[in-house]
């Protein structure tokens, strides 16, 4: 029998797979999609919570959440293309202008 | 239900496996295609949780706009490899016998530049996920069974959006209009100084 407890166990693990790649990971593109995979995560959270009480509410909250992540991707990705424009790299070490 | 949980294992088995993967590509290419693996699997899951409104719009929305937008940007940015100029420096650096050591550079895994503080952070994801585990599992079993019937049609959430959640609904549109007027103006081709305007004496 699969319970709430099973869902959130493997929210759980999807989201620290995502921070372990934001992390460890030294290219923008994948750490956004590390950001993508936490998102998922909690989305899972939010419908498994949402079965588990009977309510549409998960589902909305998820509708949102989507097109939250929707605007984030797309300014994001904006963001690292003008940053490739001026460095030619996606390793965020490169960006040290604002180093001391 | 015992097939339902098979789903259930099968479906936690592929969306954790691809999110791995996708963490350990050193291909961005490769890794936007395993994540649109695990959102398929995610949205099985959805699909196991009674909610077909969130599974469809997944694979819409996830897999078919987001997905795609990091893939043009993939393709258009053209640097497929983690070690891109940077790292090239470094390479030479090391090979004309200053900075760190080349074998150290050029290791296997994750890229030889700053070793430590990846340590670190992976060490937090595992102690975040050891954490969240152990909080989840601690509440006990008989409180996470899912009551009996179906929760909520497609129309009862459409009902719901347009009247009790319609102005999160109209903020989430300005949301939209705002972030795609942002993407163009911080996307936007530099001018070469031969199209700006004289300067005035």
């Amino acid at each position: 029998m699969v319970t709430l407890n099973h869902y959130l166990v493997l929210s759980a693990i999807l989201f620290a797979i995502g921070t372990a790649g934001v992390f460890v990971r030294r290219n923008l593109i994948t750490i956004l999609l590390s950001i993508e995979i936490m998102l998922n995560a909690v989305n899972l959270t939010f419908v498994a919570f949402g079965r588990a009480m009977g309510s549409a509410d998960g589902q909305i909250i998820v509708f949102f959440v989507m097109t939250v992540a929707a605007a984030e991707a797309a300014v994001g990705l904006a963001i690292v293309i003008s940053l490739f424009r001026h460095r030619e790299s996606l390793n965020p070490d490169s960006f040290t202008a604002l180093k001391w | 239900m015992a097939s339902e949980a098979a789903l259930f294992y099968l479906f936690g088995a592929v969306a954790i496996v691809a999110s791995l993967f996708v963490i350990a590509q050193r291909n961005p290419i490769y890794s936007v295609l395993l994540l649109i693996a695990s959102f398929g699997a995610l949205s099985g899951l959805y699909v196991l949780l009674d909610a077909p409104f969130a599974a469809v719009i997944q694979i819409i929305v996830y897999a078919g706009a987001i997905m795609v937008l990091f893939l043009f940007v993939v393709m258009l940015l053209n640097a497929p490899h983690e070690d891109t100029e940077f790292d090239e420096h470094l390479i030479a650096a090391a090979e004309r016998g200053v900075g760190v050591p080349a074998e150290r550079v050029r290791g296997t895994g994750a890229p030889g530049l700053n070793k430590a503080p990846m340590r670190f952070g992976t060490a937090l994801a595992i102690a975040l996920l050891v954490e969240l585990v152990w909080a989840v599992t601690k509440g006990g079993g008989e409180a996470g069974q899912f009551a009996g019937g179906s929760v909520a049609s497609v129309g009862a959430i459409g009902r719901s959006l347009f009247t009790e959640y319609a102005f999160p609904f109209e903020v989430t549109s300005i949301l939209i209009l705002v972030a795609m007027v942002g993407a163009v103006v911080l996307a936007r081709q530099e001018k070469g100084p031969a199209a700006r305007p004289p300067e005035l004496p």
